[in-house]
């Protein structure tokens, strides 16, 4: 047990923020700062540069293009893009997609769809939920038929998140109609060209577009478009969703909104003082960064754990630790960064718009603060409901 | 960045486990809370035996070299065990002063008993306007030829009972609140001008309270006027020892609940199959989980040199795992029902150690707003 970072790790965290600093398009920087979403370009063009750099992808293996970093390592890149802030490496490519076909897929489809995740050529995105299985993701209806040697697939997919720019998608689909629930999906890569594929908007409540349905009608697939084996889907679902929720603890973007929420209570006057020296408010973002903290070394065990559970195909349990507290912590920290800005933060803005603030009306670092904190709840919501995080828990980690 | 325990380390692991499971049991603890000590001395040979006394102290001062983590390793085991014996006042609080504070040739004459297990140590410092500010110290030391003279009422001193020698906080100069002209001095408990009264506390320990009259103390640590930052150290090693103890006490109360979810039946099935008292379980997981993250950054920050710094990070350590300690304690009560409120059953002793140790030097509330009006952990940006 040696419990501190060693001179080896802080040198990579300097490098990192070399990097940050030479290659991070200080508009991508800005706009992240401001609190929106990065657009489609900026995505794709810090991907590329992470990939020429070789740290497209910190999880994955040498062999398949990952840096070989160690745990500690992996966590500082993580976490100084949260805190620069950057873009984080394409969730849906390589923490979601990528990770399954490297466990689960043949070497041809690893040679096929790898690199260009990767690089991003191809953007992904993720065809779990449905209507009528959010929660219970096993419940699925869409269907898979084998006809002539391809899958027909026919269902409808919902909170299908940056649809709209993709160009595949990753689909469970039910391939046996006889068996129990979970073992009769199987796992699916879809081109979003193929015919039959329509994809319709969602606005969320803070009026952005992220999320979308996605309706399939006879979409054909290859057969070589199966990942693992079939009526096996369910592992890799599992699989995926552990890495999902190994993701959502996002520290380092905690960190950075406490920062900033710090910076706004020092300039926002309450009762004729700062409001970051009114003691309630104070305290309250004082237990944030408790519970952050305590997170963060979570975050380094889990990721320590990980390594030593590699080739396991199991994912770690105590990762709904990190989804509950990060998503907790996340959505606290948005409350109160709405608090902080008061009735400045009341302007109903265009999340998705380039420019901010553009009627000035309002401090600049208002804006978006309620989009924010009304787009959050959703944290608690997405990837296994916080609720689900705690029956895993209980029946896959107490024995309950 | 390494979690996993080095050869030695298992070791130490495991000797203290296999003594502490054979002869810490519920029984056994009874006993030695009803004994004349209130602890067992038959255990505290064994832990010099096993040279968990001796650890943390330098070879060269007849220690055994052990670092933070190695402590930190023995805290957790005796607070699975929630063990009644002076370890925590003789090695990590007198031990601390000695190890930070003391000349070599109070430590070469101090180690060798405490590693043997002949003398016990204690730290008098809480007195009664002083709550948990270290700093508030109305106890004096006068000068007295080339020695001082200790006066002041000293209470709330774990294992002042039995201790031979007192570190005591005691003011030479300034006003009560002043962080200025505070010493730390050694006073053996044999002296004229010292009267102890002993108790117990409500988790089975034993404290006192300890009177000083002119009692003359045989050494000062370092500057008689400037000993608050000696202070503020061994307190946040302190802090990361007792962050330890209650992550082993946590995590066995734990157990102890899931054991009964499992087991006890109502409405014709396992009271655990029910969905409320599972989330409660899992609820209960987090904040453990959470706790010992922070117990193993308690190990790492305790050791930091820029003492506001490290003071702030000791604030959070308390903090975070003072309120975990509580929800856990309350709750492994709530879901067991009505058997763990009787004394017969395991669950309320940890509970109550857990409570006490929440408070021990400073509660939630306290290092909650001592850390907010420190400004917190993080820069604004």
């Amino acid at each position: 047990m040696e419990l501190r970072f060693t001179d080896t790790e802080l040198n990579f965290r300097q490098e990192v923020r070399d990097f940050l600093a030479a290659e991070c398009p200080p508009a991508t920087r800005e706009h992240l700062v401001a609190g929106k979403s990065p657009t489609k370009q900026m995505v794709v063009e810090w991907q590329k540069k992470l990939n020429k750099r070789g740290w497209a992808a910190p999880e994955w293996p040498v062999e398949h293009g990952g840096p070989g970093w160690s745990p500690a390592q992996k966590y500082i890149f993580r976490e100084e893009l949260q805190m620069w802030p950057a873009p984080s490496p394409l969730g849906f490519n390589i923490n979601m997609c990528g990770p399954v076909i490297i466990e689960f897929g043949t070497p041809e489809q690893k040679a096929r769809f790898l690199p260009r995740m990767l690089n991003l050529d191809d953007w992904w995105c993720q065809g779990f939920s449905e209507p009528g299985a959010g929660s219970d993701l096993a419940g699925l209806k869409t269907k898979a038929v084998l006809e002539n040697g391809e899958w027909v697939i026919t269902g409808q997919k919902t909170w299908t998140t940056l649809a709209q720019h993709a160009d595949w998608i990753f689909v469970l689909a039910r391939t046996d109609f006889a068996a129990k629930k979970q073992e009769g999906i199987s796992f699916f890569l879809v081109d979003m060209k193929s015919p039959g594929i329509t994809v319709r908007p969602i606005i969320t409540i803070e009026g952005g577009h992220e999320v979308n349905e996605v309706f399939l009608d006879d979409v054909r697939v290859p057969a070589d478009q199966l990942v693992g084996e079939v009526n096996k889907g369910w592992d890799c679902a599992k699989y995926l969703l552990g890495n999902e929720r190994f993701g959502q603890a996002r520290v380092g973007a905690s960190r950075e909104r406490i920062r900033r929420l710090k910076m706004i209570a020092k300039e926002t006057l309450d009762g004729g003082r700062p409001l970051i020296e009114d003691p309630e408010f104070r305290r309250q973002v004082t237990e944030m960064e408790i519970e952050l903290k305590a997170l963060e070394m979570t975050v380094m065990r889990v990721i320590a754990n990980e390594t030593k559970r590699a080739g396991t195909g199991k994912p770690d349990p105590t990762t709904s630790v990190l989804k509950i507290k990060g998503t907790e912590i996340q959505q606290g920290v948005s409350e109160l960064l709405m608090k902080a800005a008061g009735p400045y933060a009341w302007v109903d803005g265009d999340p998705d718009a380039e420019g901010s603030n553009d009627w000035d009306v309002a401090p600049d670092w208002a804006f978006g603060l309620a989009g924010i904190y009304f787009n959050w709840r959703k944290q608690s919501i997405y990837g296994g409901s916080n609720e689900i995080q705690r029956n895993i828990m209980a029946k896959a980690f107490l024995g309950l | 960045m390494d979690f996993d325990l080095n050869e030695s380390q298992s070791l130490l692991q495991d000797s203290i486990r296999k003594t502490l499971t054979a002869k810490y049991g519920f029984e056994n603890r009874k006993a030695y809370m009803a004994s004349e000590t209130g602890w067992s001395r038959e255990m505290w040979a064994q832990y010099a035996e096993l040279g968990l006394l001796g650890l943390p102290f330098a070879e060269e001062d007849g220690g055994f070299g052990g670092g933070p983590e190695e402590t930190m390793l023995v805290a957790e085991q005796m607070g699975r065990h929630i063990t009644l014996e002076p370890w925590f006042s003789t090695v990590v609080l007198g031990g601390g002063f000695l190890r930070l504070g003391a000349e070599t040739a109070l430590r070469q004459e101090m180690v060798e008993g405490v590693a043997s297990g002949a003398t016990l140590l204690a730290f008098a410092q809480v007195e009664r306007q002083s709550r948990y500010d270290l700093f508030d110290v109305q106890t004096t030391a006068k000068k007295d030829g080339s020695g001082w003279l200790i006066t002041g009422r000293k209470g709330m001193v774990l294992h002042g009972d039995t201790a031979d020698h007192f570190f005591v906080t005691a003011r030479v100069c300034g006003g009560s609140r002043d962080k200025g002209g505070i010493g730390v001095f050694v006073v053996p408990a044999k002296v004229d001008g010292i009267s102890v009264r002993g108790f117990r506390t409500v988790d089975g320990q034993r404290a006192a309270e300890v009177d000083f009259t002119d009692a003359r103390a045989t050494h000062v640590l370092g500057d008689a006027e400037g000993g608050l930052p000696l202070v503020d150290r061994v307190v946040d090693e302190a802090i990361a020892v007792l962050a330890a103890e209650a992550i082993g006490a946590m995590e066995v109360v734990h157990n102890m609940t899931l054991d009964y979810l499992k087991t006890r039946q109502q409405f014709g099935r396992a009271i655990g199959s029910f969905q409320a008292l599972q989330h409660k379980a899992a609820d209960m997981l987090v904040a453990l989980e959470q706790s010992r993250s922070m117990a193993y950054f308690a190990t790492m920050a305790a050791q930091g040199s820029e003492p506001n710094e490290r003071r702030r990070n000791m604030h959070a350590v308390k903090a975070q795992i003072g309120r975990s300690q509580r929800f856990v304690g309350q709750q492994s009560i709530q879901l067991h029902g009505g058997i763990a409120m009787t004394m017969e059953y395991g669950a309320g002793h940890y509970f109550k150690r857990l409570t006490v140790n929440e408070a021990l030097f400073g509660d939630t509330d306290f290092h909650l707003r001592s850390l907010a009006d420190a400004g917190g952990l993080l820069q604004a940006a």
